[in-house]
């Protein structure tokens, strides 16, 4: 009897699993499939309609790209630049904010919480365009730091709020302990609440970094004509039909995402993600 | 007056002086960070609005707003609905691997569609639309994927570049977002509920949507509206795959400004897309407001 009962059980067993590889080969074309694609033409040589791969691989492109005397080179290095003043200010702002945030006592927390919330809440492109205007007039436009500052603006955001939570998962009872012994309150700050704090702020400092190496809209409207960064290079190169330069700038743009991706837990452990937006 | 009734007096006035101190360092702390929001986000939208509804010689007017209407009414159409179908699918696609994530009985399966999902999680916008640009062309890996496996006749093959390419850039790009956060909330479900469903002969689909999507729909919800408002403000991906009308509202402003310089008509779209948004934003709070009623 119940040899019989196990039985229909087995024999679907095969089938079902067969149809879970079938779906997942699907769902893994669907992820890789087109970044194989520009995988593709970042190697092509020669690709012309409508052969299904390039006639011809190498590296010529690549070297156009890495050509010193090339824009791409000069690209990477002002997106890099700004990426990292992005950080600097951000955090420089951030991690008072978020202290202040999760340990001091605030008149209004709340709603500075939710002006905090707002950028990511709001679509941003009346902000781009008017800040543009704005930058035009005091001649900030096409500058780095007109660019910077409008990166800042919004990666701050999210850098204040997973400050204030990596500052809310370290227990205020150690901060009691040392000022009972006589520790001064920046020494607390500066030995162990910052130190335990140390791999969310590393993670919000990681995001606010590629945010702004990402960034393409606010660097569209604020950084032109002067402002290249990566994005806007692969952008131009794509919309002027040259598919290679497009490809590999998009594939330097993957390295730092993908590389994020796969360790972003390490960072932001669970403990952290518990306390955003406490 | 007691001895013990004077300290008690000045221990109070010593607190509440340490207390008023501790929220002026708390304010003083906080100012840099509230003042660049207040000077690179607030003001910007309070110019936003007043360049809208501001006539030249600086009266009230609506004109800007017919004029958008008059000129953009298929694109205000065309951008509301492809970003409601986006995040149709997108909702759909984050409860199907989440829940297979979670109610999974393969467990191999489960962890390679764990390592699968997550690639496109911080894929930029720009990049997502280059990528789509030549996987979906006519000439692309797609097509040739589809006609090599016998499934499409090479004469019937066609580009999806138009309102199917940015759905399908937007669902790769934002779907994983939403996984992330709603396997998340499924992961932290107390289990025994699953277990006696399962035990009690519930299909997995049946446990998916009667027992664990209720409890995750908050989540779910946040993630949605979060991808809605992202998806409505992003302009690479439309200029790279549709640029040509009908098209998203972001093209449109970007063409006014470039070319007409043309700051009122520009902002009184970009406020008809915030409308958007507060609709988004809008439909999340009913249902937060409706699930704080059901829990108390």
């Amino acid at each position: 009897m119940i040899a019989a009962a196990i039985a229909p059980g087995r024999s679907l067993r095969w089938p079902r699993a067969l149809l879970t590889a079938v779906l997942l080969a699907l769902f893994a074309f669907a992820i890789f499939g087109p970044l194989a694609n520009l995988l593709l033409w970042a190697f092509a040589e020669k690709w012309y309609f409508p052969s299904k791969l390039p006639s011809e691989f190498g590296f010529a492109f690549w070297q156009r790209v890495f050509d010193p005397r090339g824009n791409a080179l000069a690209s990477l290095g002002t997106s890099v630049w700004i990426a990292v003043l992005t950080v600097v200010v951000s955090l420089a702002v951030a991690i008072p904010a978020g202290y202040a945030l999760a340990r001091l006592k605030l008149p209004w927390r709340g709603a500075i919480l939710l002006l905090f919330l707002l950028p990511q809440a709001v679509p941003n492109l009346p902000i781009y365009v008017n800040i543009a205007r704005v930058f035009y007039e005091v001649g900030l436009n096409g500058t780095v730091i007109g660019v910077v500052l409008v990166h800042a603006a919004h990666g701050l955001v999210l850098a204040v709020w997973i400050a204030s939570a990596a500052f809310a998962a370290v227990d205020a009872s150690l901060d009691e302990a040392a000022r009972n012994l006589g520790a001064s309150p920046w020494t607390c700050f500066r030995t162990i609440t910052l130190p335990l704090a140390a791999p969310g702020l590393m993670a919000s400092a990681i995001f606010v970094f590629l945010e702004s190496l990402d960034e393409f809209t606010g660097t569209y409207f604020v950084g032109v004509p002067d402002v290249t960064t990566l994005p806007l290079l692969m952008f131009n190169a794509s919309m002027g039909g040259n598919y290679q330069i497009a490809s590999i700038t998009a594939l330097l743009l993957l390295v730092p995402s993908i590389g994020f991706m796969l360790v972003v837990e390490r960072f932001l452990k669970a403990d952290v993600l518990a306390m955003v937006g406490r | 007056m007691t001895a013990s009734a004077v300290a008690a007096t000045d221990a109070a006035t010593l607190a509440s002086a340490a207390l008023r101190r501790g929220r002026l360092a708390g304010l003083a702390l906080i100012a840099p960070a509230l003042a660049i929001v207040v000077a690179f986000f607030i003001v910007p939208l309070g110019i936003s609005f007043a360049t809208a509804f501001r006539a030249k010689d600086g009266s009230f007017t609506l004109a800007h707003f017919e004029k958008s209407f008059e000129l953009y009414t298929t694109d205000l159409v065309f951008t509301l609905a492809i970003v409601l179908l986006s995040s149709a699918l997108i909702a759909l696609v984050a409860v199907a691997i989440a829940g297979y994530l979670t109610l999974g009985e393969n467990p191999r399966a489960v962890a390679v569609l764990r390592w699968l999902y997550r690639w496109p999680l911080f894929i930029p916008f720009v990049v997502a639309g280059q990528v789509m640009r030549t996987f979906l062309a006519k000439n692309g890996m797609l097509n040739h994927v589809l006609i090599g496996a016998g499934l499409l006749d090479p004469l019937a093959a066609q580009s999806l570049l138009d309102w199917r390419g940015i759905v399908i850039a937007f669902v790769w790009k934002q779907a994983p977002f939403v996984t992330l956060l709603v396997a998340g909330a499924m992961a932290s479900l107390d289990r025994q509920h699953i277990e006696a469903a399962r035990n009690l002969g519930a299909p997995r689909w049946r446990v998916l949507w009667d027992i664990v999507l209720p409890q995750v729909r908050g989540t779910l919800l946040v993630g949605v509206v979060l991808s809605f408002v992202t998806m409505l403000s992003v302009l690479s991906v439309p200029l790279m795959i549709n640029p040509n009308s009908p098209t998203m509202i972001t093209v449109d402003v970007a063409y006014r400004i470039n070319t007409h310089a043309d700051y009122a008509v520009a902002n009184a779209l970009c406020l008809l897309s915030l409308l958007f948004a507060a609709g988004g934003a809008a439909f999340y709070l009913r249902h937060a407001v409706r699930s704080a009623g059901e829990a108390s």
